[in-house]
Order: structure tokens, then C-alpha cells, then sequence
């Protein structure tokens, strides 16, 4: 019997014309592992969904069915496991053991095996603290653990995975996926969605791609899908292993300094660190998690006031305004001259729709209705966002979120240019798109900052690097 | 800093008990004292939980950084009470132009300041000792308040530190996309509301993805729920209540034998 | 359509009162330390704080006009007060049958119109009864020792001015501007959306 029967499923949005996904036919057996690929936007999250059981009627319309062992996804959540790819929005407790047995309480498992089931499952996945652990004092890779621990407990027969590794360190991503290949038995069904095709190919067995806008494009064990189909499939923007992305380093020399950090620090989130960025030059800023890269990136763009040390702008980048530190310049000044791209898109958001979200900077920069119009426009197309001009930003899909979140930095151009985990999530189209407009903009003469997990885009983009280490 | 959960020294006795007792005797003790207006009965209770607060496991230094608001507020009693009180009888004790004090107007403000205070420090000794995840799990298996709605609540509730990093994190954001209030009082009202503002949309729409994730854990699935954290209702926490009753009912009765007792309806 | 078709409480209706519940507890929180610290600057005339009584009405409203369903408006009035207790607020236990009780005067007006009309009238009207319950419960149990021509009376119909005005209006006002942000899309309070 098959696990997961899919036919002529559509899905769509409500307050949406477009279709998430249409015409989904796919059969899954029992104990198979798929890798669900597809361009950003192509409705991988949304089929994910569907299968849990977890688009409500009055969030959308559908087309066709979806059965799990036969039954309608809402009545099957038994058998079904979820992991989203935002870990914090999904733990429910404030205490880490609480939070596994949350799942196991709400199926009525009896009190007894609770607590053995919930030590069992955070074990599995290699869980490094005691179940009594505060889930706010977890670091994100933590959290995503926990998450996955959560999902493992209820023992699903079919197990979905959402980017589960996206935001983690290179390190924490092999224990996550270890975890998973440790924890996915013979008997259970996993569905796993991950644009980084190369590293998760070792815990699947079938690959499945969506075509965008309908259909499924391809499907099949890996190797005979990638020799078939790899080149156009390459070009659609998913991440065949072994094609290599030509890289692009800077072509002059770099130029003059910025902005210069002299033991720039904010205990205890981050030591004290030095460090300039150059004119024309593109730094990367590696790390594991939680060294403190997002900090950096904050202190540097003026958004925080540092704990110890400075970050000095030189005249180059603010003019008269150099005396001052960059956190006491005036928001329009600061924009003009420093943008910054957050690690969480969402936290970045202002506006109601995607257009005020890119006009919003260069307005408040004073630019003329007209160029508004045309910058926007221009970043719209190029970054594959036209049609969602009047979405509301906090619908976008992961991807498309983190597009337009880099986005609204580009369009004020500014000279010094900071972007906290630009590329995570992207699928390999848009990817190089985003590496082409970093590039092009270095070459200008802008400085950029990228703080990145992904070594790709370190090989392709970065002149120097900064490695921060673990306080 | 908001400061969730307990306060208490681990292993204090009375901090122990069951939530749902230690709610239920702070709720009957203030409640008895609220039918007098007479400062002995609330003296006598304030003495009595002043005594009982190293039972609770709180420092005294806690309770004061906790309780300093009602300071205030007992300050204000105080002067509206010169203006307002009903009660005007005794010796006038100062007259100066409309401010006429007499005794029975300190009397009753004496009064109304100590009853104020009796009556609001149960309750914050009760939730300064109590972990709010103990609250929920107390409700649902010793009060049969509905577990969807406790542990609903209960999830909600972990947002609050969130609450505070959301809303550093509005503020640089709008920042770094050029809006500020520079130095016009007007403009930084309206963004501290539009802050507000963002703060509580991103409260719901987090709240939204949260039931979602919930559901996805069979939450809502109709099948009868266990509880992994038993909360066991004891003969020592129906002692705990019976205590604090016949305690707040001495109190009254004592003021009564006094002859000072001044129902609140009279 | 303004109610939706079944009274069981979904599970996002139970996380998204909770959360307007917590965020309002926490608000209360602080509205405490305003309230304490503007006493002195009330002495004037100290019925008149009582306007900024409808602050602590609001959940009760807007709970009511967000989620639509029958024991909203008191459930959402009774958590923020747990909440606040919860947080220390120096009210503590005594808010929680305080909350009840003003939690139930809005309540009573939405079953009025039997959860089916959420315009401004309805909640104006839960407003001045949540306002109402709330003057009450002060009368009798807080205001026992003043004067009641010139301060019980007036401080009364001040706290139902207030309510009327910060609770109704202003939670009509927030949870349309709630709606047009799209943070509501699963509820029947913003179900007149265009498509794009
Ligand atoms: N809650 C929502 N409301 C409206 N539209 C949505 C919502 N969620 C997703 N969409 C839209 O549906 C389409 C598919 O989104 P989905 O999240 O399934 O994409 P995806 O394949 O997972 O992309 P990514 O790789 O970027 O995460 C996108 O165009 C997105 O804008
Ligand atoms: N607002 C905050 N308040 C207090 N501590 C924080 C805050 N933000 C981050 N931290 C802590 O500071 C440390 C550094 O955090 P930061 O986000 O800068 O790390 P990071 O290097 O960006 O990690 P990641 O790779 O996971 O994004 C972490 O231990 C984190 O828990
Ligand atoms: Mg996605
Ligand atoms: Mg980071």
C-alpha cells in the first residue's frame, strides 16, 4: 500500500490569483526517501503542508486529493511528522523536555511511557542538555534539533522535512542529518525538501521535482534524473551536483577603507573584534553558530550601540559625518550610506506590500518619484518578484522572502553594503542572480559584508575572509 | 526585564504546594479582608504574611521590588481621600483652605492604605512562587479548567521575553531602512505606536504559525490528551487554603471583638 | 459573513486570543507602574485617571470583535489579567475576579447581538458595559470609603466614558488596522481581501 497518493492536486492561496501548485500527481511507497525539489516558489512547502494535513479550508482553495494510507491528510496526522524550517515558531513549551511530550500527551500515550519516549527521542538526536533546558536559551541550530526530536517522538510513519538545515553551520547540519539518517527506519516514509542537492543526497533514494506553475517535472533515482535532465534542470535553478557556478572575484584592486572596527565588541554576544572593509572588495564573515556574526553585522551597520571598542566610518563612506559613530547618525543618513539585510527576512519588513517595501528606502532617502519607480521595477524583474509587486510581504515563501529582504537594501544602493545569510534558502537561479548583483555592485566600488554558512558563495563571491570563533 | 517564573528558594515549603491551592488561598484571604474598611483587621493580616513569607522561599528585598507600585498607589490614597473621604467626623486636625483633615479621615485612610496593601500582597507572594508551566498543568487536573484553553494560554505566554527581542528588532529595522523620529516629541509617539503596533502583528501572525505547528502535533485531534507532569492536590494544600481562611477569618474577628470592624456595605 | 459557522473555538482561535491576551497582560503590566506613577499628577481632580481606565478594558473588546466566538471577550480579559499577575504586577490576584467580571460586561454585549453583528455600534456598546462591570466591581469593593457625590459617582461614569471611548472605539479601530495588515487572514474579521 502506498504511504502518500497525490492526484491532480492544486493549491491555492487565499487572497491569491495564482496557483501555489496545480495538476500534482505522485505516488509515494512505503519506506521510500524523496528529495522534493523545485525552483523558489514552486510550492514545495505548500505540498509539504498538504500532506500533514495543515492547509485549512478557510485558508485557500485545492484541487484534486491527497491521501495518507488512504485517509483525508486531516485525519491522518497520526501517522505524520512535521518539521518546519523556522524552528522558533514551532516549539509550544518553555522547557525543553516539556516541549517533546507536548506531541506525545496530545495522542493520549499513557504518562509512564511519556518521559522514557521523550528522553529516547532527544537522545536520537543528539540533544546536548538536560530536558529541563529553557527552549528561549537554545541557539537555533539547538532549536531545530529539538524540533526534529518533537516530530521523532510521535514515531510518524512518514516524516516531512522543510529545509531543516537551512541557518545552521556546516557542523550542526551533519549532526542534523545524521540524526535524521539514524532516525528514518525502514518503515518510515520520509519526504525531505532541501535546495543543497549535493549534501542531501546520501539519505535519499528518489528525487522529485516540481515544475513551476504545474505538473512535476521529473522523478526518479537521483542519478538517472540528473543524467537525464541535469542540464535543464540546472537552468531552471535547481542545484545538480557536480555543476559547478563560475565564480567571480573582484577584477581591480580594492580600494579605500569604509568602515574600520577596533576591538568592536558587545559582551557577552560578541568578543571584541577587528576588522575593515575596503571599497570594491567583498568580505565574508564565517562562523558557527551563535560566535556572534549577526552582532557584527548589526554593530557595523549602526543599528547597534557597540558594548566595547568602535566602529568608525572613514570620510570616504560619510563625508563630514565620519566624527560620529555610524550609531548616532540619523536614519536617513544611515540608510543612504550602510544597508543592512537581517538574518530573519521577516524581521525587516515595514510595509504592506512588496512594492512599498522596496520603494520605502529610496523615498526616505529623498529620490524622486520617478527613479522610486524605476528602481523598483528593475530589482523586481531582476530578482523574479514582479508578480508578487502587491503581495503582502510575510506571504512570500521562504525564499522569495529572502529575495526581497536583500532587495530592499540594493535599492538604496548604498555605498556599504552588510547581509546577514543573503543566499540561504535560494534555489540556484536566483542564487546566481544575487552573487551577480553583489558582484557587480563591488565592482562599482560598494563594499559588501556577507556574514554566510554557505561555502559555494564564499568560493564564488568573497575576496577575504573573516572567521569569528565560538566565545 | 519582565522576570518570568518563580522567584522562590527551591524546597521551600509552602512554595510547593499545588498552584491552584496556593491561587485559590491567596484569592480567599484577600477576599475576607476586603469586607472590612477598619485598619485593624488589614494590620493584623499584613503581620501574618509578612510572617508566612519565608515559608514561600521569597526574600524580603523580592517582595519590596515587587510590591513598590502599591507604595505609590498608597500614597495616592492618601491624598484623595483628603479631598474625598465620605467619613468627616472627629476633631479637625488641620484646616487650610478646602484641605480639612480631621481624624476620621486618617482613620480611613489608614485604613484603606493597610487594606490595599493586605489585600494585594497574597496574590503577588502566590505568582512570584509559582512557574506558570505548574499553573497550567495545576488548572487543567485539579480545577478542570479545559486543557486546550490552559495550555493555548500557556504557549502564548512563552512569547513574552520573545516580546522584548521583536521589538529591538523592529526598531533597528525601521532604522535601518531610514525611518526615525529625530528629535519632534509628536514623531516619536507616533513610532513608538506604529512600533507597538508592528509588535503586536507580529505577536499574532506568530501566534497563527504556532497553531499551526500545535495542530501538526495532534493538538486539536479529539483524542483524549495524558499529562507527562502529574499535579497532585494534597491534604497539605487543602490545609493551605483552610489555613488562610480561618487566618483572614481571625483577623475580622479579632477586629470585631475590638469594636473597630467597619463593613464595607455600611 | 460575520461569524464563522461553528462556535467551537479552532485551534488558532485559542492561540491568537491567548496571544492578544498575553500581549495586553504585558501592557497591563506596565499601565500599572503608569498608573502608580501619575497618581500624584491626578490630585487635581483623581477621578479623572480613571480615563485611563479604558486601556485595561481593551482585550475584552477587541478579543471579542478578533475572534468572534461566544466567551471571547472573557476569556481574553481574564488571561491578560492572569498574565499580568504572572509578571508581577503589583494588583496581582486581585485583578484575576476583576478581570473576570469586566471580562463578562463585554461579553454580555456581544451575546446581545448573538455573535453575529461586530460593527462599531456592538462594540461601543461592549465598551460602555465592559466599562460598566468594571465601575461596579470599583464602587463596591475599591471605593468604599469616599465620598459619593464627588467622587464614587463621578469616578463611575468617567470609568464608562473611557471605556466607551478607548475600549470601543479604539479596539474597533485596532482590529480593523489589525485586518488590513493581512495578520488575520484566518478569521472572519478580514475576509474582504483583494487578490494579487
Ligand atoms: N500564506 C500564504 N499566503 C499567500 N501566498 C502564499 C502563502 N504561502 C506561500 N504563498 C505563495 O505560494 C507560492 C508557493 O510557496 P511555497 O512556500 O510553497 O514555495 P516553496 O517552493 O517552498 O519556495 P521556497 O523554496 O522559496 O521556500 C509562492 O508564490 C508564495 O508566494
Ligand atoms: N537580542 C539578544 N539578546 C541577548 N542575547 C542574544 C541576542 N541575540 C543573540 N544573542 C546571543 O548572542 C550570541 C551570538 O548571537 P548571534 O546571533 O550574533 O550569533 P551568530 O554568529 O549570528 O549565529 P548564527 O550562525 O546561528 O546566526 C548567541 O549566543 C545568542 O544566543
Ligand atoms: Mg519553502
Ligand atoms: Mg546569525
Amino acid at each position: 500500500m502506498s504511504a502518500v497518493v497525490v492526484r491532480g492536486f492544486g493549491w491555492r492561496h487565499a487572497g491569491r490569483r495564482a496557483w501555489a501548485l496545480r495538476g500534482v500527481d505522485l505516488r509515494v511507497e512505503r519506506g521510500e526517501r524523496v528529495l522534493l525539489l523545485g525552483a523558489s516558489g514552486a510550492g514545495k512547502s505548500t505540498l509539504l503542508a498538504a500532506l500533514a494535513g495543515l492547509l485549512p479550508e478557510d485558508s485557500g482553495a485545492q484541487e484534486g486529493t491527497v491521501e495518507i494510507d488512504g485517509l483525508d491528510p486531516r485525519k491522518a496526522r497520526e501517522q505524520v511528522g512535521i518539521v518546519f524550517q523556522d524552528p522558533e515558531s514551532q516549539l509550544v513549551m518553555a522547557r525543553s523536555g516539556d516541549d517533546v511530550a507536548f506531541g506525545l500527551e496530545n495522542r493520549g500515550v499513557p504518562a509512564g511511557e511519556i518521559w522514557p519516549r521523550v528522553d529516547e527521542a532527544l537522545h536520537r538526536v543528539g540533544f546536548p542538555y538536560h530536558r529541563d533546558r529553557p527552549t528561549a536559551a537554545l541557539s537555533g541550530g539547538e532549536q531545530q534539533r529539538l524540533a526534529l526530536a518533537g516530530a521523532l517522538a510521535l514515531r510518524p510513519t512518514l516524516l516531512l522535512l522543510d529545509e531543516p538545515t537551512a541557518n545552521l553551520d556546516p557542523a550542526g547540519a551533519t549532526l542534523i542529518r545524521r540524526a535524521v539518517a539514524d532516525a528514518v527506519d525502514a518503515d518510515t516514509t520520509l519526504i525531505l525538501v532541501e535546495h543543497r542537492v549535493a549534501e542531501a543526497l546520501p539519505l535519499v533514494d528518489r528525487v522529485i521535482v516540481l515544475e513551476p506553475g504545474g505538473g512535476v517535472r521529473a522523478d526518479g533515482p537521483p542519478a538517472a534524473v540528473f543524467a537525464a535532465h541535469g542540464d535543464a534542470l540546472a537552468a531552471e535553478g535547481v542545484w545538480v551536483p557536480g555543476r559547478t557556478v563560475p565564480p567571480r572575484h573582484a577584477t581591480a584592486p580594492a580600494g579605500e577603507p569604509l568602515i574600520t572596527a577596533e576591538r568592536l565588541g558587545l559582551p557577552p554576544r560578541l568578543a571584541e573584534t577587528d576588522l575593515s572593509v575596503r571599497a570594491g572588495e567583498a568580505l565574508a564573515v564565517l562562523g558557527p553558530n551563535g560566535a556572534g556574526k549577526s552582532t557584527l553585522a548589526l554593530l557595523l551597520g549602526g543599528l547597534l550601540r557597540p558594548g566595547t571598542g568602535t566602529a568608525t566610518a572613514t570620510p570616504t563612506l560619510a563625508g563630514r559625518d565620519a566624527r560620529t559613530p555610524p550609531h548616532r547618525w540619523r536614519a536617513p543618513a544611515l540608510a543612504r550610506r550602510i544597508g543592512s539585510v537581517f538574518q530573519d527576512p521577516e524581521h525587516q519588513f515595514v510595509t504592506g506590500t512588496v512594492f512599498d517595501e522596496l520603494a520605502l528606502g529610496p523615498r526616505r532617502t529623498g529620490r524622486p518619484e520617478t527613479t522610486v519607480r524605476t528602481t523598483v521595477d528593475a530589482l523586481l524583474e531582476r530578482l523574479r518578484l514582479a508578480k508578487l509587486a502587491g503581495a503582502n510581504p510575510y506571504t512570500l515563501s521562504g525564499g522569495e522572502a529572502r529575495r526581497l529582504s536583500v532587495a530592499t537594501a540594493l535599492a538604496t544602493a548604498p555605498r556599504l553594503l552588510i547581509c546577514d545569510e543573503p543566499t540561504f534558502g535560494q534555489d540556484r537561479r536566483t542564487w546566481r542572480e544575487l552573487v551577480d548583483l553583489f558582484a557587480e555592485l563591488r565592482d562599482a566600488g560598494h563594499g559588501v559584508v556577507a556574514v554566510t554558512h554557505d561555502p559555494d558563495f564564499v568560493a564564488a563571491l568573497a575576496d577575504r575572509t573573516v572567521t569569528l570563533e565560538h566565545r | 526585564m519582565i522576570d518570568v517564573g518563580s522567584v522562590a528558594a527551591p524546597g521551600a515549603p509552602l512554595a510547593r504546594r499545588n498552584p491552584v491551592a496556593k491561587l485559590a488561598a491567596a484569592l480567599v484571604f484577600s477576599f475576607t479582608l476586603i469586607a472590612t474598611l477598619d485598619p485593624v483587621a488589614p494590620a493584623l493580616a499584613l503581620a501574618v504574611e509578612l510572617a508566612v513569607l519565608p515559608l514561600f522561599g521569597i526574600r524580603y528585598r523580592v517582595l519590596a521590588r515587587r510590591a513598590w507600585p502599591l507604595l505609590a498607589s498608597a500614597g495616592g490614597i492618601l491624598v484623595t481621600l483628603v479631598l474625598f473621604a465620605a467619613d468627616r467626623s472627629g476633631p479637625v486636625l488641620l484646616d487650610v483652605g478646602p484641605l480639612v483633615v480631621t481624624s476620621g479621615v486618617l482613620l480611613t485612610a489608614l485604613g484603606l492604605v493597610l487594606r490595599l496593601l493586605a489585600v494585594a500582597l497574597p496574590g503577588i507572594i502566590v505568582f512570584a512562587t509559582t512557574d506558570p508551566t505548574d499553573l497550567a498543568d495545576a488548572l487543567v487536573q485539579n480545577a478542570k479548567a479545559p486543557a486546550r484553553f490552559a495550555i493555548g494560554a500557556l504557549a502564548a505566554f512563552r512569547l513574552v521575553p520573545l516580546l522584548e527581542q521583536e521589538w529591538q528588532m523592529i526598531s533597528m529595522a525601521r532604522r535601518a531602512r531610514g525611518v526615525d523620529a529625530g528629535r519632534n516629541p509628536l514623531s516619536k509617539l507616533r513610532l513608538f505606536a506604529s512600533t507597538a503596533f508592528a509588535l503586536l502583528v507580529g505577536a499574532i501572525r506568530r501566534g497563527t504559525r504556532l497553531a499551526v505547528a500545535m495542530d501538526a502535533r495532534g493538538f486539536d485531534a479529539g483524542t483524549p490528551r495524558t499529562v507527562a507532569r502529574r499535579q497532585d492536590f494534597t491534604r497539605a494544600d487543602a490545609l493551605l487554603i483552610a489555613g488562610a481562611a480561618a487566618l483572614a477569618g481571625a483577623a475580622l474577628t479579632v477586629s470585631v471583638l475590638l469594636g473597630t470592624f467597619r463593613p464595607l456595605t455600611g | 459573513m460575520n461569524h464563522t459557522d461553528s462556535n467551537r473555538w479552532r485551534t488558532i482561535d485559542i492561540v491568537v486570543a491567548s496571544v492578544i491576551a498575553v500581549a495586553f497582560g504585558v501592557i497591563f503590566w506596565a499601565w500599572g507602574l503608569v498608573w502608580s506613577a501619575t497618581e500624584g499628577a491626578f490630585t487635581f481632580f483623581p477621578p479623572a485617571q480613571t480615563l485611563l481606565y479604558g486601556v485595561w478594558l481593551m482585550p475584552a473588546v477587541l478579543g471579542g470583535l478578533i475572534i468572534r466566538k461566544p466567551g471571547a471577550a472573557l476569556y481574553c480579559e481574564t488571561v491578560a489579567a492572569v498574565v499580568s499577575a504572572l509578571l508581577g504586577s503589583q494588583w496581582a490576584g486581585t485583578v484575576i475576579p476583576q478581570g473576570i467580571v469586566q471580562g463578562l460586561g463585554a461579553e454580555l454585549a456581544f451575546a446581545a447581538f448573538r455573535y453575529r453583528s461586530f460593527r462599531l455600534p456592538t462594540a461601543l456598546l461592549a465598551g460602555a458595559l465592559t466599562g460598566l462591570s468594571a465601575a461596579l466591581f470599583d464602587f463596591f469593593v475599591w471605593n468604599g470609603g469616599y465620598d459619593l457625590t464627588s467622587y464614587r459617582i463621578p469616578y463611575a461614569l468617567l470609568t464608562i466614558v473611557s471605556a466607551t471611548i478607548i475600549a470601543g472605539a479604539g479596539s474597533w479601530l485596532l482590529a480593523n488596522a489589525l485586518a488590513r495588515t493581512g495578520a488575520l487572514d484566518r478569521f472572519p474579521a478580514a475576509r474582504d481581501r483583494t487578490l494579487v
